[in-house]
């Protein structure tokens, strides 16, 4: 061990902040409602988020019906099919996994986890998720407008969106989606600035970045992308506004509708597909680079072994974030583009897989050898590895030219990305919040519903996703509301499809075991004390469990170690908490 | 979508720049202790300059796409350059002395000179609102000319550009006004300079912005690109 005695330099930020800066509130309203302290922030943003969440789940239902049983249901029409699709997918993607990764758990952990009292811009938080559930509801306005919502898919790609073949294209419901977009957008700016500047200027004494847990430095990085990639969106978003509303021509071609000459003309749909996917990559490691954060922690906590290869998870987080803004266009290959831009975004996109494969193993030597503790945490961070090393594996497949030309469009790619962007970071999610439950509320959540929630998820989403590579290999294109007659679909296809649907309504309802998991404990769960799982992250060190608003009480902490000392030889305990300073005594700052 | 690509590598130098600060090749496991070697605390200037530079860094983005779809559009068959009214290099001027009185009042809050900081922060909001209304008087020109929003995908570039520069001024008044409420406040005005600094901050950051702006409808940006191109084949 080197030691380092303690310097006296101007530039070392005081250790004790008195806690007269924070907005303290004074009536319910302000504490629980317009509230500006993360925490109850992170609270309301992950309630909003799993609400629409699970309006985005009984949409996979609807579709996985029709799916299933075609004809059976009068009321999912194509259009509807469509609808729910395009619906599913944007709120999956942004209202719920972008929301609740660094809405939720940004906000609940970064100033817990790096020894701040709270956000740098408490005031900015707490706009950015009243912007934020504005822009759910007017999402959720959309299902009510006439017309009902847009069906142009997730993707939004013109001319169609904004023709009136599509559902939504010529009434209210294109319109209403990408209002809603440009507020999700102008809200996550600014709560994305809060966790950025807390991370950079928060940090409590001792705290240097690379003693920051991982979790912190994939919520850091991820926001960071997101910043930048967002406004790609908000970009494709408001010009296609004009098109559709003033009349401009940005994206929208020479057209010919019903016979009729549109007046739009010489527009680039392509030029809206650059946006879209400059956005739309970074996206999947915006959901992806948290879900790596968190759960090296949780592989370390109840693996009770330090992370193998810290520096080296650190430097993938950053070396993916980067590399994922030159790769976008992997999702234009059937657009037709030159074949060296083809080579070059294969080989960036394939590069990728170094920075991601280093995490795997790592993830692999921190269990080597660890005591583990099977928790509900523990196995769904398993899960977790598992499910990303499947889903990635087809992501090589999709990556190549060659062999992505034919598979484009097919329900195998509606299976990578399932795998590897929905059911991992979403299984990922259930992880943390069974791990950080315990602090938010105090009470454990109840363990044989946790189990029976993580077996059925976890076996549930493989039964559903496994065959749907089958399916796409055979040909079975994606966005089809119903297949009908086809010589070259075999009848196992049918049979899969009953099969996945039958799969995927009990994979949904064993949410409402989890759901129902959160309420009951809040009452009746076991009495968790601050530290359950005796983690050495500093947000277990809190003198109260549930934090406070301020979080810290008269002292912030000072941090003498990294995040990751657990089994350590000749400690008290097997694990040492950050702001333990063993084996010296605590040194008394001014 | 090279325009945005250079911002971003801007942004990946700059970030590298700062990582290469963190000692990312430190070993912390074996470093133990409250103040490590060369450790590095949270940078000494202000929260909020730190919080503002990074939301420039999103606007920067922002309009950086803008550029590059500016340009993937230009190619196709149908664009025609739109040319620009002259009241625009009156409207920046306009901008570049409100730029100026801006500076001037950092320069005089840290001298603490309370008249000269309200008579700058006066003249720049005043400036800024002449801008504004040069802007819209360029809109009408432009509109009694023919130059429609929706003729040429040149001219809606134009007037989608402007509106959203025009915005983010208006968002930058709101921010000054609320300064100039402190420098109106009773001494003592302690969070005054910070203040007055950010504002003076965001008009350079959106006078930059204008200007590339201006570059790009000029046609000057065209130009350079084009022989980028040719000194490249």
């Amino acid at each position: 061990m080197v030691e380092f005695t303690p310097r006296t330099t101007d530039a070392i930020p005081p250790a004790e902040v008195p806690d007269v800066e924070l907005y303290h509130p004074h009536s319910w309203w302000t504490t629980y409602v317009f509230s500006q302290d993360a925490k109850v922030i992170a609270i309301q943003y992950s309630s909003t988020a799993m609400a629409i969440g699970l309006v985005a789940l009984v949409l996979s239902w609807l579709m996985r019906l029709q799916l299933a049983f075609p004809g059976t249901f009068d009321f999912i029409t194509p259009e509807a099919y469509y609808q729910f699709v395009t619906m599913h997918g944007m709120i999956m993607v942004v209202y719920l996994l972008t929301a609740l990764f660094l809405g939720g758990f940004g906000n609940y952990l970064i100033p817990l986890m790096v020894g701040a009292r709270d956000m740098a811009f408490p005031y900015l938080n707490m706009l950015s998720y009243w912007i934020y559930l504005a822009a759910v509801l007017v999402l959720v306005a959309s299902f009510f407008a006439p017309g009902g919502p847009t069906g142009a898919g997730w993707t939004l790609y013109p001319p169609q969106a904004i023709l009136g073949g599509t559902p939504g294209g010529q009434q209210a419901g294109i319109l209403i989606m990408l209002f809603s977009l440009i507020l999700f957008i102008i809200g996550f700016t600014m709560g994305g600035l809060n966790y950025v500047v807390t991370v950079l200027q928060g940090r409590a004494r001792g705290m240097t970045l690379m003693r920051m847990p991982l979790t912190v430095w994939g919520i850091f990085t991820a926001t960071v992308m997101a910043l930048l990639a967002f406004p790609a969106l908000f970009v494709a978003a408001v010009m296609m506004l004009f098109d559709r509303l003033l009349g401009t021509s940005f994206f929208m071609p020479a057209l010919v509708e019903m016979g009729e000459q549109l007046s739009y003309g010489g527009g680039s749909p392509i030029l809206f597909q650059h946006l879209f996917w400059f956005f739309g990559h970074p996206e999947v490691y915006i959901v992806a680079l948290p879900a790596f954060g968190i759960v090296s922690d949780l592989i370390s906590t109840h693996a009770r072994k330090n992370i193998f290869g810290y520096r080296m998870m650190v430097w993938a987080i950053v070396a993916i974030g980067a590399l994922s803004f030159i790769v976008w266009a992997h999702h234009m290959y059937v657009s037709g583009m030159h074949p060296y831009f083809g080579f070059f975004f294969a080989t960036t996109t394939l590069i990728i897989a170094v920075p991601t494969a280093i995490k795997v193993y790592n993830w692999v030597l921190t269990l080597w050898r660890g005591d583990i503790h099977l928790t509900i945490p523990m196995l769904f961070a398993l899960a977790f590895i598992v499910t990303f090393v499947n889903g990635g594996l087809t992501g090589l497949f999709l990556g190549n030219v060659v062999v992505d030309v034919p598979l484009s469009d097919t329900m195998f790619v509606v299976a990578h990305f399932h795998m590897v962007m929905g059911v991992a970071p979403i299984l990922v999610i259930f992880g943390a919040i069974y791990h950080w439950y315990p602090k938010i509320t105090g009470r454990m959540l109840n363990e044989v519903m946790g189990h029976f929630h993580f077996w059925v998820t976890f076996i549930g989403a493989y039964l559903i996703f496994f065959p749907m590579h089958y399916v796409g290999l055979v040909g079975v294109p994606r966005r089809y509301p119903e297949l009908g007659e086809t010589a070259f679909i075999p009848e196992s296809v049918h049979t899969l499809n009953e099969f996945i649907t039958i799969a995927a309504l009990v994979v949904g309802f064993a949410q409402l075991v989890f759901l129902f998991n959160l309420f009951w404990s809040l009452k009746n769960g076991r009495e968790a004390g601050g530290n359950p799982w005796r983690a050495t992250t500093l947000e277990w060190q809190t003198p109260t469990t549930p934090p406070p608003h301020g979080n810290w009480g008269d002292r912030l902490p000072v941090v003498y170690r990294w995040a990751y000392d657990y089994s350590v030889p000749g400690a008290p305990q097997d694990f040492i908490a950050q702001n333990d300073p063993w084996p010296n005594k605590p040194v008394v700052h001014r | 979508m090279s325009v945005v690509i250079v911002f971003i590598l801007v942004i990946a130098g700059i970030s590298l720049w700062w990582l290469s600060h963190q000692r990312l090749l430190s070993k912390p496991w074996l470093e133990l202790g409250v103040d490590v070697i060369d450790g590095t605390p949270p940078s000494l200037m202000p929260t909020e300059k730190i919080g503002l530079g990074v939301f420039l860094a999103v606007v920067g983005c922002l309009f950086a796409l803008f550029a590059s779809a500016y340009f993937m559009r230009m190619e196709l068959s149908d664009w025609q350059a739109m040319p620009l009214p002259g009241i625009l290099w009156f409207n920046t001027l306009v901008l570049v002395l409100s730029s100026v009185a801006l500076q001037i009042a950092v320069a005089a809050s840290r001298r603490e000179q309370i008249q000269t900081v309200r008579l700058a922060l006066v003249t720049g909001g005043l400036t800024s609102l002449v801008f504004l209304a040069g802007q819209l008087v360029a809109w009408r020109q432009l509109n009694a000319t023919g130059y429609l929003l929706n003729a040429n995908p040149a001219n809606s570039f134009f007037y989608l550009l402007t509106a959203l520069h025009g915005l983010h001024i208006i968002g930058g008044i709101i921010g000054l006004g609320r300064t100039m409420a402190k420098a109106w406040a009773p001494a003592p005005r302690p969070r005054l300079p910070l203040s007055v600094e950010l504002c003076a901050m965001y008009w350079h950051f959106l006078l930059f912005i204008w200007l590339a702006i201006l570059v790009l409808f000029a046609g000057w940006a065209a130009g350079f690109v084009e022989i980028c191109r040719q000194l490249l084949t």
